[in-house]
């Protein structure tokens, strides 16, 4: 058991979902930019 | 006769093992039809290379170094990245987007899901691993083989081959693995949550754009992964630019078919019984099922989570569906939403938070990258 290396890897977890995250919600951002760029005009969306 | 009968003299039983396992990785891509393509391959070459003084992988004869064709396709196609990279080109061109375009949301879900990288880093780091060896066996949780070559690879990992048998197994079993995890950490409540499909029509030159921004939003943000996700999205601009059917055809079907049958032949270079046959195999195997238990944890947690702060609450088991082996673990959630209510159809959400994994598991792979590259 290497417990040293262990508690070294922890805040890589944490920056690594983090980065993830982050990265996700800029491309999520990008999508809905592009999405309301070309929208045709009129169209609401149906259920 | 006596010169004929002379190699069986050198047979070891760590050989015969290995004609074991490999016969056993055909027996499962035939049968329980697990991965074909790529077991197949794989369970046949683990045979070719452990015959004794095999041809196929170098050996040395009378003291003449001969180069067997394993190796070469190894060198060749796997030790420069080169199948993984090109098998990407084959899968983006595979994948429509536009369930995740039309419910951007449902990327959170992607990225919760790669929770089970993370803590297998430090599940193995604490078992003794290496910290290359443990980003290399933790990126089994992306849920990506081309990801986990990749990755391995890149670390000149001593374990490439039982991390690409668990990942692509584990691929091929998450319909065993996913739901006992999902039904342990969801209440009866959650699982019958019915979800809206609003269909929401995505523009064409939204679809174009895509690709090319995520290119370039990664390629900024984490610079090695932009071979991975840069041919992923090339790939798929092949798709939706419409003027390039024939080659989308090629890249989904010939380029991908080729490439896979060459990886999984090539990947049993690293099978052979001095590589393969040791405990840490075995502690890979655990690692890889802890990686895609906890990928699912993330994204049901996360599903859980949106709903203390959203009115619009969402079916939690959605997040499981964020890992990227797909369309399977899409397909296994919305087979246990039908199975709680036949009238709650998951699918599409499901779909949206499926194709978002696997941008985000090769954010992952990036991020493994830059961290310990």
């Amino acid at each position: 058991m290497n417990y040293e290396l262990f508690l070294k890897t922890l805040p890589f977890m944490a920056k690594g979902m983090a980065g993830i995250f982050i990265v996700t919600l800029v491309i999520m951002l990008c999508i809905v930019v592009l999405n309301k760029l070309t929208k045709p005009k009129g169209d609401s969306g149906k259920k | 006769m006596e010169a004929l009968l002379q190699n069986a003299l050198n047979i070891e039983w760590q050989q015969i093992v290995m004609w074991i396992i490999g016969g056993t990785l055909i027996y499962l891509a035939i049968e329980k039809d697990m991965e074909p393509a790529l077991l197949l391959p794989m369970g046949f070459g683990a045979i070719l290379v452990n015959l004794p003084m095999s041809g196929a992988v170098t050996q040395v004869y009378e003291g003449v170094k001969e180069i067997g064709i394993i190796d070469q396709l190894f060198d060749k196609g796997i030790a420069n990245e080169l199948f993984p990279l090109l098998l990407f080109i084959g899968i983006g061109a595979m994948i429509d987007f536009e369930p995740l375009l039309s419910n951007p949301k449902l990327m959170l879900f992607g990225a919760a899901a790669q929770f089970g990288i993370f803590f297998t880093l430090s599940m193995a780091a604490l078992l003794g691993f290496d910290i290359k060896d443990a980003a290399s066996i933790a990126i089994i949780g992306a849920a990506d083989g081309p990801t986990s070559i990749f990755v391995a690879n890149y670390f000149k990992s001593n374990y490439l081959g039982p991390i690409i048998v668990a990942a692509y197994s584990y691929m091929a079993l998450v319909p065993i693995v996913q739901p006992p995890v999902i039904r342990l950490i969801t209440t009866k409540k959650e699982r019958l949550i019915r979800m809206d499909y609003k269909t929401v029509k995505v523009a064409k030159l939204t679809k174009i754009l895509f690709p090319i921004v995520v290119t370039v939003i990664a390629g900024i943000v984490s610079p090695r992964s932009v071979a991975l996700i840069g041919l992923l999205m090339f790939g798929n601009l092949i798709r939706e630019c419409g003027v390039l059917n024939s080659l989308s055809e090629s890249a989904q079907k010939v380029l991908a078919n080729l490439i896979t049958l060459l990886l999984g032949i090539t990947v049993a270079a690293r099978m052979t019984a001095d590589a393969f046959l040791n405990w840490k195999t075995l502690m890979i195997l655990g690692l890889g099922l802890v990686a895609f238990v906890f990928d699912t944890v993330g994204g049901v947690m996360f599903g859980k989570l949106m709903n203390l702060f959203s009115k619009h609450k969402v079916n939690p088991m959605i997040g499981a569906a964020g890992i990227s082996a797909f369309p399977m673990s899409a397909r296994v959630v919305h087979k246990m939403g039908l199975a709680e209510d036949n009238q709650n159809f998951l699918l599409m959400h499901a779909v949206g938070a499926n194709v978002s994994g696997q941008i985000a598991s090769v954010i992952a792979g990036g991020l493994i990258l830059t961290f310990f590259g």
